[in-house]
């Protein structure tokens, strides 16, 4: 019944669901269907799956097949397969598949798309799995099917009061005919008894056990250990190593020199030192006597990035990104022109789980245990660059220790691939300390924007301008250094002008939670409060304003959480929101205490979010942050929705209280928690979330929150402090 | 392999031999000498808390002590709280108001939480700041943190 990805192309949006009989009694439902599409530039055309198991026990089993990496899909999951199923939440055990794409297609987490992909097909599976079960009931009793109910995994005879349980059925319903499942009838919401109800995660008792359940955890006999010497600025090459001393230090097994392929996704120039433990190969990896050429990194420091930004700035260069009307000429006219640059830096993912992988290669045949978030591209590029068959790899998804998108990536899978297959028949696990786990990011790139905003006579917003300064290569900008032509306030001010200009860099870049966005948010909204102030007015008023039409801008175009169509009658239902619950008519004003507004519209989701403040010379105290957010009809599992918010907000207000990687001539300059400072206990403020239900399909919590929490800070300093602050982070650790 | 190279620590209860370097931080001693999963690796400059375990009862940061100087202190990681009734009533409330995202650091916390609760059975909001301050949670798990603390002390919410 599986059909491979070509045909699912042209399957005309039709789901298959298969159904067969479990070994020891019981039926197993496996549903597959086209994924959804997302428009032309959505790369992703493959299938969705489901897999439901029903023992004659009346236990239910569910394969989560996308990693855990903290956002909780592993049991929110199952919760929209249970819901439907009708069977209680405490019989479902949730298990995790490996890798196996002929199965499940589309094995990833991130980009908050979870809930927004599977709300649907995970809801029909479970009613299939319902429908079955009461049309065995039926064929048992002979009694028409539109007689029974189902209720906490029984069917139920309401006229003759006979019920039987789901597993006691589970055979039966196994041999009965698939259902068509754009037919198969979903529950009235109202009848939700699973979906909305705090849920606690599915492993949350077993992490509490000390179970070994990361990637680091894994562990087999004779397994060794690996660390990696790597360039020390990026783009290096190894010229020379006498690696004797280390050959001969305790504990030692092996020393190999691995030549880089690939690029900086996959390895650079290397040295492994293989021990029989991770202390012993460390020790062992001072003792390395190398000799690099990191000419390819000579003047990419961060310094000299910042003094040619602000002379594309002084210059007025840049490409266009989207031009409306004449905003120059409007400018020029204009009773008043606001002009402030604002900027931001590099900043590492920092998950306290660091990378590693665990491989083992025998006869051919490669075994690998990876937290990974895209299982599917390490696979394919060991399959490119180490001439291992995808068929020929084993990969088992492990937990993993926090994701934030570094584990898009798949350098580490590549490297404990290439030590295995050097050293056939040993399990391997490969390690990175803290410092060549900041050193060896995939950034989130730092940016320059200039910007001009003009105001009429009545401090109506007439003009706007953005002149971005930011990296690519070929005059276009990175992925994951790139604004969407359609940002906030673009469709909403007629004369508006965005340029680009991209400058090239060897430091690599990647996406980290809510990618650009994470940087936009503090520079757009931060310069319109400036924009607001000027014009008699404040940044809430100001958005309200701009959205007072309701009117749907851009299209659905899958840019990293940005690029999908921003509707303005949802942002004020979040701005309304928010103004109310943190009293803002009656805010503060000076002395030291101030209340900050930010919003910020990313991967479907609406936020607006407002900081309490207090500044006293240099510390910056956050008392208490209000969100209002609009993810659509139905919160899935409130329980994991609120530590989303209330972690992404964290998250952001320690970027942008501190963090920032800096590099010479490609040598970046932070090692550990020290110079790169991540969110402490009592840096935490109260955080009070007030969800906006609308009547939208329900999308992913993973990422939107953060962006907005940073403006919400800034703009709270400015208001407590009479200062701005347009350079982040806020705090210096230099 | 030279004498002075076995150790015999107590961990968890039990006499367990080690042969190691002296020099060998207890965390990896723990970790992949003994096969004690529990403890986390996180940042080996005692910054993050993700390693921490307990040495007669007091947190230490396992990833700066060298096994070497452990002695006949006793050795407690999460393994060996599982049936110890203050960890159960720390285990219930983290999973009261499910604490934790990713859940990497989360042993790290419960250790260091125990210690702090052990020694003040009532602490404090801003006692149980202080304690906790040197635990990172990547994810922000902060407001339970402080939460679960509170209730598995069995005070009322302020």
């Amino acid at each position: 019944m599986m059909a491979g990805r070509k045909q699912a192309v042209v399957m005309d949006r039709r789901a298959f669901l298969s159904v067969s009989a479990l070994a020891g009694g019981g039926m197993a439902l496996s549903l597959t269907m086209p994924g959804l599409a997302l428009g032309a530039h959505h790369e992703d055309t493959g299938m969705l799956t489901a897999y439901v198991a029903i023992d004659s026990s009346g236990d239910v089993t569910i394969t989560a097949k996308n990693p855990e990496i903290g956002q909780g899909v592993k049991t929110s999951l199952p919760m929209l397969i249970a819901e439907e199923l009708d069977c209680e939440w405490s019989r479902v055990k949730v298990v995790q598949a490996d890798f196996d794409p002929s199965r499940y297609q589309r094995q990833r987490a991130g980009g908050s798309l979870a809930i927004r992909f599977e709300w649907l097909p995970m809801r029909q599976a479970g009613a299939a799995a319902r429908q079955m079960l009461l049309a065995a009931a039926a064929e048992a009793s002979g009694l028409p099917a539109g007689e029974f109910s189902t209720r906490d995994g029984f069917v139920h005879h309401a006229a003759s009061g006979r019920k039987w349980s789901y597993g006691e059925l589970a055979d039966a319903a196994a041999r009965q005919p698939a259902p068509d499942l754009s037919r198969v009838r979903l529950k009235d919401p109202k009848d939700f008894r699973i979906i909305g109800k705090p849920a606690v995660g599915v492993d949350s008792e077993r992490v509490l056990r000390g179970e070994a359940l990361f990637g680091i955890d894994t562990n087999m006999p004779g397994m060794l250990h690996a660390v990696l010497e790597t360039p020390p600025a990026h783009g290096g090459r190894l010229r020379s190593a006498d690696t004797s001393a280390a050959k001969a230090a305790r504990g030692v097994v092996a020393v190999l020199k691995l030549d880089g392929i690939g690029g900086p996704d996959a390895m650079s120039d290397c040295v492994a030192v293989i021990a029989t433990n991770h202390w012993y190969a460390e020790q062992a990896r001072k003792l390395l006597k190398l000799e690099w050429d990191v000419s390819a990194a000579q003047g990419h420091s961060l310094d000299a990035y910042a003094k040619e930004a602000a002379r594309l700035h002084d210059a007025n260069s840049g490409t266009v990104l989207r031009s409306d009307g004449d905003a120059t000429a409007r400018l020029a006219e204009a009773a008043k022109v606001v002009r402030a640059r604002y900027s931001y830096p590099f900043i590492a993912h920092a998950t306290l789980e660091p990378q590693n992988c665990t491989a083992l290669y025998t006869d051919g045949a490669l075994e690998m245990w990876a937290p990974t978030q895209t299982p599917e591209r390490g696979v394919g590029m060991i399959e490119r660059l180490l001439g291992i068959p995808a068929d020929k790899q084993t990969l088992h998804i492990t937990r993993i220790g926090g994701g934030f998108g570094r584990r898009l990536f798949a350098d580490y899978m590549v490297q404990a691939a290439a030590l295995a297959k050097a050293m056939p028949g040993k399990p391997i696990q490969m390690l990175w300390n803290r410092a060549e786990d900041t050193k060896r990011d995939f950034y989130r790139p730092g940016g320059w924007h200039s910007f001009a905003a003009g105001l009429d006579e009545d401090g109506g917003l007439i003009a706007f301008t953005d002149h971005f300064a930011t990296f690519g290569s070929g005059g276009k900008p990175d992925r994951t250094a790139a604004m969407q032509p359609t940002h906030f306030p673009a469709g909403l001010v007629d004369d508006l002008l965005f340029t680009v200009d991209v400058m090239d860099t060897v430091i690599p870049m990647g996406p980290l939670r809510a990618p650009g966005s994470n940087a936009l948010a503090y520079a757009f909204q931060g310069f319109l409060d400036e924009v607001a102030e000027a014009a008699g007015k404040d940044l809430p008023g100001l958005m309200l304003e701009l959205c007072a039409e309701d009117r749907m801008i851009g299209e659905d175009v899958n840019g990293w959480g940005t690029g999908w169509a921003f509707r303005t009658s949802r942002a004020r239902g979040v701005i309304e929101r928010v103004l109310k619950d943190c009293g803002w008519a009656k805010r503060p004003r000076g002395g030291g205490r101030g209340l900050g507004f930010g919003f910020y519209f990313s991967h479907q989701g609406y936020f607006a979010e407002v900081a309490d403040v207090s500044v006293e010379g240099e510390n910056v105290k956050v008392h208490k942050v209000w969100v209002a957010a609009d993810v659509g009809s139905h919160i899935v599992n409130p329980m994991g929705a609120e530590a989303q918010v209330t972690g992404a907000i964290i998250d952001g207000l320690a970027e942008a209280m501190g963090q920032r990687i800096s590099f010479t001539d490609g040598v970046i300059e932070q090692q550990n928690f020290d110079t790169f400072p991540l969110g402490r206990i009592s840096a935490t403020p109260d955080i009070a979330i007030s969800w906006v239900i609308t009547d939208n399909a329900p999308s992913g919590l993973g990422e939107p929150a953060l962006p907005p929490a940073i403006p919400a800070l800034t703009n709270a300093i400015y208001a407590a402090s009479g200062k701005r602050i347009r350079e982040l982070p806020i705090q210096s650790w230099s | 392999m030279p004498e002075e190279d076995e150790f015999v620590l107590v961990v968890n209860g039990e006499e367990r031999t080690v042969r190691a370097s002296a020099d060998m931080p207890l965390l990896w001693a723990l970790r992949q000498e003994l096969g004690l999963s529990g403890v986390k690796f996180g940042c080996g400059a005692g910054l993050c808390g993700a390693c921490t375990v307990h040495l007669d009862g007091s947190p230490v940061r396992s990833c700066l002590l060298p096994v070497g100087d452990v002695g006949s202190s006793k050795v407690t990681t999460l393994e060996g709280l599982q049936d110890d009734p203050l960890a159960e009533k720390l285990f219930d409330a983290w999973l009261e108001i499910d604490v934790m995202q990713c859940g990497y650091c989360q042993a790290g916390q419960i250790m260091t939480a125990h210690a702090l609760l052990a020694d003040n059975p009532k602490p404090s909001a801003g006692e149980v700041d202080a304690a906790m301050e040197g635990n990172i949670c990547r994810c922000g798990t902060y407001p339970r943190i402080r939460e679960a603390i509170r209730i598995a002390s069995g005070q009322e919410k302020a």
